[in-house]
């Protein structure tokens, strides 16, 4: 479920893959909200993919053309196009097909996306969304990074990281109302696109999601799991692999608790040192590349605010410092897996 | 064109001009921070275009903002004190030189990567499409601009859309000190329109009646619908491209022929020779706006700095957003 801590009254729900709850969020806001309108490449060409990965399958029979605006293989005009609507009132949603595509949009996120709102002393907003499909995925280099890295190094962006259906929903809902630009990245692994889209070893989680309308605050994170011995924080993807090792673990009598923070920007630190202070322990695990990348900002973050309760040094888990290989055989040594996640959380314990 | 249309882009020219050479002096006595594009010699552009648009029409600026902030509306006052970096500036101090505007009038806030305007202004005019309001956007460019990617992506996106936006290529010969003959192949770069299936059309930029009338042409054409249009004024700036410039690639011969075509003088001989105003009208003109610039000093000089804390502010929405 969706809640941090557990709900009072059980809302009615039913069960959706990502790619489903994702679409329902973009349906639901553009009903609600005359200014939310999609652009991007192969969103809602009649006869095509409803995006790379059906995200916005039929949406424009119902919103048409206008709603949802299909672009050329443009992207930093795709992002240009995007603030430049935000700056005049709307509410774009983009997209681009691939996460490497975000690249090509370098300038346009980071030099002007990022900073109107501070170059103008506060006096212009940029509320758009970017959706990013991530992961590794046996595409090899140029599409199956994992950028986030680069954009929590840049102020006045937020980050987005849902790993189910219930958050994929709310958070996107809140990303799509936020006065701010959000990075919504999704894993390709976890949409649960069906047909011809459906992706080779997709984990394709469905979960339960409330019927009722609801949003989910940036900034939250959530125990996946709750354990004693060390902390496992991960994200998309990989909190799938943590929740694996520690479910191995137990057979050893080793307890892990493990955290998705749900978004990168804000970070929700205050429940890792919480945990931290409890297991004296911590794992981060990360598909991004090791050098620079979140899971060496989150060991800083936690050095700093929880050394003293930390038993041990932290460990990371990270893909290695190369470009995503091509050959199955080396992709799966490049993603972490869960075996990597459990080697870690044994060499941290040996410090007990 | 009614003698007051001229009169005001007139005094237009010149509030742009005095206050240009008032922040290089400012500037050269140390009494500014920051770095300087100053526009002197380009005038024409700005005005000519500007007098064209509605107050509710936007424009884009670039790294060489000052004219086309002033001419769209925003005070001298405002643009002084931002380039003081106080608080009372257009942008609070936060952006400077290369960041002013004012949204308030219609100037996004000038963004100073070449180039990096044009997708944003395409966007702006999708926007207010979607709207269904039927304002104008004019995004001004340089002549180097016109070699980056982010133009090509955003023309043809206004292209496809038939977006009402007007692509407005300041073309003063020098992207920085490389000559434009250099890195471009064609003759006339307004060429450049018809690989997009847009209109393409060059104008004297140091005409300020001429900028206008071509202007009012492309403005009138993209607010019915007609799409956007590819406006070259050929001007040139007087002063070299940055604060530590020289001129080290150009002839003073070339500067020389360029200065004769001054397009402030130009117009006050027109309006003299058509009867519009007398040397003492002008005369008049140049002591107010005199008047307005030495206000502007006094008022960002004596304005406050931002508190140093303060850069931690307008990084995002204070006191709501997607903040938990």
């Amino acid at each position: 479920m969706c809640s941090r801590k557990g709900v009072a009254r059980v809302p009615e729900t039913r069960t959706l893959t990502i790619a489903e709850a994702l679409r329902e969020a973009i349906r639901e806001e553009m009903r609600r909200d005359e200014r939310v309108f999609c652009l991007g490449e192969d969103i809602g060409i009649p006869g095509g993919f409803g995006g790379a990965f059906t995200v916005t399958l039929g949406l424009s029979e119902e919103f048409g053309h206008e709603r949802i605006l299909d672009t050329p293989i443009s992207e930093a005009g795709i992002a240009g196009a995007a603030i430049g609507a935000a700056l005049a009132g709307m509410r774009p949603i983009a997209d681009v097909q691939y996460a490497d595509f975000l690249f090509c949009a370098m300038d346009q996120l980071v030099n002007q996306a990022a900073k109107l709102r501070y170059m103008s002393g506060g006096k212009v907003a940029v509320p758009l969304v970017m959706r990013a499909p991530c992961g590794a995925t046996t595409r090899a280099a140029q599409h199956s990074q994992s950028p986030e890295s680069f954009f929590i190094h840049v102020p006045g962006l937020l980050v987005a990281c849902p790993c189910t259906a219930c958050d994929a929903k709310g958070l996107l809902k809140t990303a799509i109302r936020s006065d701010d630009p959000v990075l919504f990245f999704e894993h390709k692994l976890l949409y649960g696109s069906k047909g011809m889209r459906a992706e080779k070893g997709a984990l394709s989680p469905v979960g339960e999601v409330p019927v009722e309308d609801y949003t989910i605050p940036f900034g939250q994170g959530i125990i996946r799991r709750e354990g004693s011995d060390v902390t496992i924080v991960a994200k998309l993807l990989m909190v799938y692999k943590a929740l694996a090792a520690a479910e191995a673990l137990a057979d050893e009598g080793i307890s892990c608790e493990v955290i998705d923070p749900r978004t990168l920007v804000p970070f929700d630190a205050d429940l890792v040192v919480e945990s931290v202070c409890k297991t004296e322990h911590l794992v981060i695990v990360d598909e991004c590349p090791r050098t620079g990348g979140w899971a060496g900002e989150v060991a800083a973050e936690l050095q700093e605010r929880a050394f003293g309760s930390l038993d041990a040094p932290i460990k990371r888990v990270t893909a290695p410092d190369t470009p995503v290989p091509f050959a199955p055989t080396m992709e799966r040594y490049y993603v972490p897996d869960e075996e990597d996640i459990a080697r870690a959380v044994r060499e941290v314990l040996r410090w007990r | 064109m009614p003698a007051a249309v001229m009169l005001r882009m007139y005094r237009q020219m010149l509030r742009i001009r005095r206050f240009e050479e008032g922040v290089n002096q400012l500037f050269l006595e140390g009494r500014m921070p920051g770095t300087l594009h100053l526009y002197i010699g380009q005038e024409a552009c700005a005005v000519g275009v500007c007098e064209a648009l509605r107050p509710e029409d936007w424009i884009t600026s670039t790294h060489r903002p000052h004219g086309h902030a002033i001419a769209k509306g925003v005070s001298l006052d405002a643009m002084m004190a931002e380039l003081f970096g106080k608080t009372t500036g257009c942008a609070g101090g936060y952006g400077g030189s290369m960041h002013t505007g004012d949204p308030a009038v219609g100037a996004l806030t000038a963004i100073a990567i070449v180039g990096g305007n044009v997708p944003v202004a395409t966007g702006l005019a999708l926007g207010f499409r979607m709207r269904r309001t039927d304002q104008v956007v004019c995004c001004f460019l340089g002549d180097g601009a016109t070699n980056e990617g982010a133009f090509h992506e955003g023309v043809n996106m206004a292209a496809i859309g038939d977006l009402p936006v007007v692509f407005v290529c300041e073309n003063n010969l020098y992207g920085a000190s490389t000559p434009i003959g250099q890195v471009v192949k064609l003759d006339r770069l307004a060429d450049r329109a018809q690989g997009y299936g847009i209109p393409g059309a060059t104008v004297d930029g140091m005409d300020v009646l001429a900028v206008h009338e071509a202007a009012s042409t492309a403005i009138e054409r993209a607010r019915t619908g007609g799409g956007p249009t590819f406006l070259v004024c050929e001007t040139y700036r007087f002063i070299g491209h940055s604060r530590s410039d020289t001129r080290g690639y150009r002839s003073r011969d070339e500067e020389a022929a360029w200065k004769a075509r001054d397009p402030v003088p130009r117009l006050a001989a027109q309006l003299q020779a058509g009867g519009h105003a007398t040397a003492e009208d002008l005369q008049a003109i140049a002591q107010e706006v005199d008047e307005e610039l030495a206000h502007a000093v006094a008022f960002a000089e004596a304005s406050p700095s931002p508190a140093p804390e303060d850069c931690l502010r307008h990084v995002f929405a204070e006191g709501g957003g997607a903040s938990a």
